[in-house]
């Protein structure tokens, strides 16, 4: 198999890319000075694209490979792959859903926590030596606080239970009402926003969700309410979010993602009611390995013309 | 004619005076009363000693004092044999603070001194600060908000990864009213749960070690929650920290002494100890000076059962206590003999 081209388009991890090495010719796109020409030269060869969240395969760079059989995202967002175009031309499409759910929902609750009780903050507090000049102030309770979930899929579901062992009332909103689910429904997110106090994204993004969050639903939320974004930059409105959270109007954010990853908004580096990560929701050591695993598996399912592990397309 | 104290809680008889309101020594007026503007109850005489002149141990020692019934005092003023011995009219010590080490259980217990205490108001946000703690070990969280903050995702790179929560086992010391909310949260995310606690709790479904070294052998991270004494004092010891592993984390949420920080410390700038999550010290507010400059540890300043609710709470339990007590009713948060 290791005449077979596999384009991987950034870095993403190392055990991926020695385990794809080991297994067919494994392309780095970041290294390629010349995009263009390289394409032209290797074209002929390049049968499979490894992408992730930061970047995948549009329709460019689907066209440009006419012997693409198979892109495999080490992501389970797809956002960054033109699936229409994939259909159009044949070309399978995998992700890597249920390994990561578990931590992506940690993550979640743990930027609830943090936020909320000022984790961060106050270890700032500590390290500053200003615990030795007095205490710091009271924080905000999480037990028993109303979480609004958008997207009640694999992610937002395990959000939802692990919310639920800390007493918080659950209510989502979805394209759909989901039939026998307990928690409450709201038809709209600007309804979900007024009626919770922690509102979590956990949809997928597409050209309908992009900036879920908008000036409306951020002030439905209010001062006291706080966002937490573990799903893409692009769902929230971000100059919206600074300025709402600089203003006052929003009462605080844990976010893990950004519209233009890896920058992040300075305003927000001065806030102690924001937590910001760098896109770390699956980043164990575990998980990322699990999800390499699954990467390898379906490209060796594809080219072994074996049922692919975790399609999409 | 003198009216008598009435000491039933009956109604005086008609045409007496009405008894005089009990006499509470309050040794430091309570944060959580303060913080929002919350009157002490009017049907108790607080006696404030730091409106004196006098130094505390005479003022202990003078008449205004010694008519004191009840004591209420916060975890930071110790109630000690000395001071009670001064107080022999003192039937009752409140504290608002869950834990006890600062007061003489033995020597309250030999006058016959009954002890209220925080009780559960404060079980929830330590738990949640127990979770948001480990979490926060685990996944990096402040040490990742740290370097987006310094600019350095951009110019770096990838953070470092974390360790999966899910499937950790976790050990939980202490399985009291805090412990038991910990253990609920975090079977949640998928932990494996087990606790060391001096007896056996017959309706806790999760497996039981009987000493604190077994426990942390079969441990991936330990959660401090019980409470500070003779026996619990440097439980937490070298072997203990040691069986934990290179991989291992500790939260503590209990008192700092439980540990011995000194070794714990070294082991954590050895990398024989793996993070530690801790909210409470052996000397606050000092932070041994090497964990500062660690990223895997995070440190929080004592402020678990710091929010509106718990302290809002808590003053509502004090007054129930108090007003309980002397209605000759039984206390709502006693501290019971085990």
């Amino acid at each position: 198999m290791d005449s077979i081209g596999v384009l991987m388009a950034c870095p993403m991890s190392s055990y991926l890319e020695q385990e794809l090495e080991k297994r067919f010719h494994l392309f780095k796109f970041w290294q390629v000075t010349q995009k263009p020409q390289f394409l032209k030269e290797h074209s002929g060869s390049i049968r499979a694209v490894v992408g992730n969240a930061m970047a995948g395969a549009d329709a460019e760079l689907i066209e440009a490979l006419p012997k693409l059989e198979i892109v495999a995202s080490y992501s389970v967002g797809l956002d960054k792959v033109d699936l229409g175009k994939c259909r159009e031309k044949g070309i399978r499409v995998t992700n890597t859903p249920d390994v990561l759910t578990e931590d992506v929902a940690d993550l979640a609750i743990g930027l609830c926590l943090a936020v909320l009780r000022r984790i961060c903050a106050s270890d700032k507090y500590v390290r500053s030596g200003k615990w030795k000049k007095g205490d710091f102030k009271l924080t905000t309770k999480f037990t028993g606080k109303t979480v609004g979930i958008i997207g009640l899929g694999r992610i937002g579901t395990a959000v939802a239970k692990r919310a639920e062992a800390f007493d918080c009332p659950i209510s989502y909103y979805s394209r759909t009402m989901k039939p026998d689910c307990k928690y409450k429904y709201y038809p709209s997110v600007v309804e979900l926003a007024s009626n919770c106090h922690i509102l979590i994204v956990a949809c997928p993004l597409t050209l309908e969700t992009h900036h879920i969050i908008n000036r409306e639903v951020i002030d439905a939320l209010g001062p006291k309410g706080v966002l937490i974004n573990i799903g893409r930059g692009p769902h929230v409105d971000e100059p919206e979010l600074v300025s709402a959270l600089v203003e006052g109007r929003l009462g605080g954010a844990g976010l893990d993602v950004f519209e233009q990853e890896p920058e992040v908004p300075e305003e927000l580096f001065g806030l102690e009611n924001v937590v910001l990560l760098p896109h770390v929701g699956s980043g164990t050591v575990e998980t990322r390995n699990a999800m390499a695993d699954l990467v390898i598996g379906n490209l060796e399912a594809h080219f072994m013309n074996k049922p692919l592990l975790t399609p999409v397309v | 004619m003198a009216s008598h104290p009435q000491k039933d809680g009956a109604p005086p008889p008609f045409g007496r005076r009405p008894p005089r309101p009990p006499c509470v020594l309050l040794l430091r007026h309570p944060l959580q009363f303060s913080l929002f503007n919350r009157p002490l109850p009017d049907n108790f005489h607080f006696l404030k000693p730091w409106e004196s002149p006098l130094p505390l141990d005479d003022f202990l020692s003078s008449d205004n004092a010694c008519s004191a019934e009840a004591i209420l005092t916060s975890g930071k003023v110790p109630v000690t044999a000395d001071m009670l011995r001064r107080l022999p009219e003192v039937r009752l010590v409140v504290t608002t603070s869950a834990g006890l080490n600062h007061i003489d259980l033995a020597e309250c217990r030999r006058r016959g001194i009954a002890i209220a205490n925080a009780g559960g108001a404060y079980s929830e946000d330590v738990a949640d600060l127990a979770v948001g703690l480990l979490i926060d070990v685990l996944r990096k969280v402040s040490a990742s908000d740290r370097y987006v903050r310094r600019g350095l995702w951009s110019s770096e790179g990838e953070f470092a990864l974390g360790s999966k929560l899910g499937g950790k086992r976790v050990g939980i010391v202490g399985l009291g009213s805090i412990g038991l909310k910990v253990a609920k949260r975090l079977e949640a995310f998928g932990c494996a749960i087990s606790y060391q606690s001096r007896k056996k709790k017959p309706h806790a479904s999760y497996a039981f070690y009987s000493n604190v070294y077994e426990l942390a052998a079969n441990c991936d991270a330990l959660v401090i929650c019980c409470c500070l004494n003779e026996q619990t004092h440097h439980m937490i010891n070298r072997e203990v920290l040691l069986a934990l592993g290179k991989d291992g984390v500790i939260v503590n949420i209990g008192r700092g002494s439980i540990i011995d920080e000194k070794e714990m410390v070294q082991l954590l700038v050895q990398g024989e100890l793996g993070g530690a999550g801790l909210d409470v010290f052996e000397n606050e507010p000092k932070v041994p000076e090497e964990l500062l400059a660690l990223d895997n540890v995070v440190l929080s300043p004592h402020t678990a059962a710091f929010t509106p609710e718990s302290f809002s709470d808590l003053c509502d339990l004090v007054i129930g206590n108090l007003e309980a007590f002397f209605s000759n009713k039984p206390l709502l948060s006693p501290v019971l003999d085990e």
